[in-house]
């Protein structure tokens, strides 16, 4: 510890007590109301905001210091990584499209939840709740920063991902993450907090950051593990926010229970279905794999997700309504995803590719009721067409779900060979949903979700062309005319891994024979 | 009863953290995976300042645990000497 630590004058409790209250003011010539106009209209009654107690006791002044050192820590290892050319060292070339995948998916939404956290700590009157939610803010602009310096060094040689902020806005596949933070800002203070703070922090974000970093660090990633554990270091932080969030609001009054639940049920599932793209990675993009999304979940999910949900009972909390299927889902996502994500290659800003043979058997091992009966046989197919020189890609275009908008290849619950429809009704027009969650989600504020912006949707609208292109001229392709307007690098950062130019690249930098010329 | 965890970047810094934990906490399993070091714990877990100081021979604030921590989970009870997880129901 390279920073000396002064001894306080005051307890940790009375130092936080003399930093948090007392901020505040009462307003005298403008109504409370009328200056803090959101933290009443959801419904959730606020009774003594001192109640509010950050767990940690950080204060203003002990944040900086820390942060101070996370991050000289951080850059320093960022430093001697590209120093070292560290990207060689990388398990394989493959190991990559996980990251161009974090850097499209994941690093906007650190800057989306900056932003959610900017405004809640703007509107909500109890002082100890607005600086816990200026702390995070601050940590959120700095995860959005560290992982793109971090990855940004990965830029200079690799493709996919030079773009990802212009992709975030428009690429298919990225308004599932997009819609997730979208629609969490665009509630109340209260919703964001249990979207957020509480769904997605406590109950999820283990699974993304704990065993994919870990991950990070088996494949030979220094650089992308010490970004992911230091903003994961925030993150134990802004859980203890999360759950101090759900214990103060359910205390303060029993009215807040009912709400309080309908969001947990609503924010589980939203974030679960945001977490497959997380599963997929973990499975599939890891040539190094420290532990299945299966196992994961058991472990960060159902052990510590459901010790949670058994101490909430107190107060007449149940587990979310979709946990039973999540649970169910364990077994599946992350193979439905995946092949869904080969057949769509050609329209996304990564590769991929079928899995080896001893991948497979690790898959078999890992997924001993459904892999070798359900997902093998497929991705055996794809490859003995892949190696008859017919790999195949979808150029339609999939029905996405109205609320996930992830494409409609989810299957029902106790059936893994029927996929699952739902359909609402409303205002004379048909919604379509993967699961009964995100239709119950739909059917509970249609007004909010008629207004989803689903990408297919968009295309055959014509709104994902660039300016002046004509549609009806003969010969026309949709999908170039899309991939265009992308601005994604057909042929570098689209189709497979098997001949791209990443995969060239990396087997001539590192000396290594071409992947099918090895002995 | 359920497990409270916590998890640290595996490094020289967190190895008198997790040395105290263990001399603390007779439950506490630790588990090693590449990058990171995670002790579970039944019900509850604690870690206090005066066991790491004599492990170390330092002076030790607790906040600094934040620069290596990576996760935890269960209620937190923390002030100048202890820092406790828990699951109370």
């Amino acid at each position: 510890m390279d920073t000396r630590v002064t001894k306080k004058k005051l307890g940790l409790k009375d130092r936080y007590a003399a930093m948090t209250r007392g901020l505040g003011w009462e307003t005298s010539y403008q109504p409370m109301d009328k200056v803090f106009p959101y933290d009443k209209y959801e419904g959730i009654k606020i009774h003594d905001w001192d109640q509010w107690q950050d767990p940690f006791r950080l204060t203003m002044d002990a944040y900086w210091k820390y942060q101070g050192e996370k991050e000289k820590k951080l850059y320093a290892v960022i430093e001697a990584f590209a120093q070292n050319n560290g990207q060689l060292g990388v398990s394989d070339a493959r190991y990559i499209n996980a990251l161009k995948l974090f850097l499209q998916g994941v690093t906007p939404l650190e800057y989306y939840a900056h932003r959610g956290f900017a405004h809640v700590g703007r509107q909500f009157t109890g002082e100890g709740a607005r600086v816990a939610a200026q702390m995070q803010s601050i940590d959120e602009l700095r995860h959005y920063q560290t992982e793109t310096h971090a990855l940004s060094h990965y830029n200079k040689y690799f493709n996919g991902l030079h773009n990802a902020h212009h992709w975030f806005d428009r690429v298919w596949y990225l308004s599932v993450p997009k819609s997730f933070f979208e629609d969490a800002i665009t509630g109340g203070p209260f919703e964001f907090l249990v979207a957020v703070s509480f769904s997605f922090e406590y109950v999820l974000t283990n699974l993304l950051f704990v065993p994919f970093m870990s991950g990070a660090a088996h494949n030979g990633d220094m650089s992308t593990v010490t970004f992911g554990f230091s903003a994961q270091s925030d993150e134990s932080r802004h859980m203890t926010l999360g759950i101090e969030c759900i214990k103060f609001l359910l205390e303060q009054d029993p009215a807040n229970v009912p709400i309080v639940q309908k969001w947990i049920d609503k924010w589980f599932w939203r974030g679960y279905r945001l977490l497959t793209l997380v599963a997929m990675m973990q499975d599939y993009m890891l040539p190094k794999r420290v532990m299945s999304w299966k196992e994961a979940w058991e472990m960060y999910a159902e052990q510590n997700g459901g010790a949670l949900f058994k101490d909430l009972a107190r107060y007449g909390i149940r587990e979310p309504k979709g946990w039973k299927d999540a649970c169910e889902g364990k077994d599946h996502i992350s193979h439905q995803a995946w092949n869904t994500f080969y057949n769509y290659s050609a329209a996304a800003a990564f590769h991929t590719w079928v899995p080896t043979d001893e991948e497979m058997d690790w898959l078999a091992e890992k997924y001993p009721t459904t892999f070798n009966q359900l997902y093998r046989p497929r991705l055996e197919h794809y490859r003995t067409q892949q190696q008859a020189g017919k790999r195949f890609y979808s150029k339609t275009l999939p029905m996405l779900c109205n609320v996930c908008q992830v494409p409609m290849f989810f299957t029902e619950p106790g059936d893994a060979a029927t996929i699952c429809y739902r359909e609402s009704d409303w205002r004379g027009n048909q919604h379509h949903f993967c699961s009964d969650h995100c239709k119950e989600i739909f059917d509970d504020e249609p007004e909010k979700y008629v207004q989803s912006w689903l990408p297919v949707h968009q295309i055959y609208q014509g709104n994902c062309f660039d300016p002046g292109t004509d549609p009806t001229v003969e010969g026309f392709d949709p999908l170039a005319a899309v991939l265009k307007h992308y601005q994604i690098n057909v042929g570098a950062d689209n189709f497979d891994f098997e001949g791209s130019q990443d995969q060239k690249n990396f087997a001539a930098w590192r000396g290594d024979a071409p992947r099918g010329e090895q002995a | 009863m359920s497990n409270v965890f916590i998890a640290f970047q595996h490094n020289e810094e967190s190895r008198p953290l997790v040395d105290a934990i263990v001399a603390d906490n007779p439950t506490a399993v630790v588990v090693h995976s590449p990058g990171l070091v995670k002790i579970d714990a039944p019900n509850r877990l604690q870690i206090r300042r005066a066991t790491i100081e004599e492990q170390t021979g330092r002076p030790y604030d607790l906040q600094q645990l934040h620069v290596n921590l990576v996760t935890l989970s269960g209620y937190i009870d923390e002030d100048d000497d202890q820092l406790t997880l828990s699951w109370t129901h």
